[in-house]
């Protein structure tokens, strides 16, 4: 990074209490039922973390435009591997093919 | 190296300057740091489908994992990111006392990490949860009227000492990284002008706290109320 960092101390502190404060956040909600949504409150908990880490702590937020891109780079093939494994995984069973057992268990 | 006046030079002499240097740098390790991405995404896939395909028997894994360790490790790791963050500002300004403080703290809080780590599976070793001959599996959840099966929990331990595993190697990696460091600040060897290491390691360091991240999540909160 250049010499002349814009981050100071301050927000340093700051991301650093938030992210302690997120993790208690995502313990207290563990144990609370919101059906469905207790998945996605974690991860989003979790998404919500690691953008501050990105943005602050490893200064995203001033870097260069070659380095976002190679992050977002790093996102979207990750995305594709997620999206067209799930793609595939879930309509499997749409054929109702004879014999194959079913895929979903305990 | 040295340049024409004698005075060693840390700028290698195909760059114009440090901040040319410094951002060629920085784009290195970022690239380096894709490839990681792509390396564990490959473990968060399979643990999401896996998860996905057997949520009953993957909740009742997951209820043999201690909330409080892994609480107590996130925040640990945290605080690691943030000496981390302290150092490199600290080598920004060229200030050596307070930078191999923040590489020490750096350090011991990574090796805080890895000693409950290992705490965790020794607990898991003597409970039988190490997949192999000797894995057994009861489901201690209350109130569940048909038990996991043990063979698709037995799947959860696979992911979970597999991904728990290969983040301990990265933080082990990272303890050694910034032991050297360490060592080369006491040295004198980072100066105002040219501390590239410290940010690059810093930049490896914060992957593996937000590889963490969503471990913590992943791995000991869903499915758990």
């Amino acid at each position: 990074m250049s010499t002349k960092q814009p981050i100071g101390l301050p927000t340093y502190f700051a991301v650093f209490a938030a992210l302690l404060v997120l993790t208690g956040l995502t313990v207290w909600v563990a144990f609370q039922d919101f059906g469905v949504y207790n998945n996605v409150i974690a991860l989003g908990i979790a998404v919500i973390k690691s953008t501050l880490v990105v943005l602050f702590f490893m200064h995203v937020i001033h870097s260069t435009p070659l380095t976002k891109l190679i992050l977002v780079t790093a996102v979207f093939f990750f995305l594709i591997l997620v999206a067209f494994v799930y793609a595939d995984v879930w309509t499997r069973d749409m054929l109702n093919l004879p014999g194959r057992p079913p895929l979903i268990g305990g | 190296m040295s340049d024409s006046t004698g005075a060693t030079t840390r700028l290698a002499h195909w760059y114009r300057s440090y901040e040319e240097q410094t951002e060629s740098v920085t784009l290195g390790i970022w690239l380096f740091l894709v490839t990681e991405v792509m390396f564990f995404g490959g473990l968060f896939m399979a643990y999401t489908l896996y998860r996905s395909l057997n949520p009953e028997a993957f909740a009742a894994a997951s209820h043999h994992l201690s909330i409080f360790l892994g609480t107590v490790n996130t925040a640990v790791l945290i605080g690691s990111s943030f000496t981390v963050v302290m150092a490199v500002w600290s080598a920004e300004r060229g200030k050596q006392k307070s930078l191999v403080f923040w590489l020490g703290a750096t350090i011991v809080l990574g090796l805080a990490f890895l000693g409950i780590k290992a705490n965790e599976y020794a607990h898991k070793w003597h409970e039988g949860l190490v997949p192999g001959p000797d894995f057994v599996f009861h489901d201690t959840r209350e109130g569940v009227h048909a038990a996991a099966d043990p063979n698709r929990a037995r799947m959860f331990f696979h992911l979970y000492f597999g991904m728990t595993g290969l983040h301990a190697l990265h933080m082990i990696i990272g303890i050694g990284v910034f032991l050297t460091l360490m060592v080369n600040a006491i040295r004198g060897k980072y100066t105002r002008q040219w501390h590239d290491p410290i940010p690059v390691a810093g930049l490896y360091w914060h992957f593996v706290d937000l590889v963490w991240i969503f471990l913590f999540p992943l791995l000991y909160l869903i499915g758990r109320h």
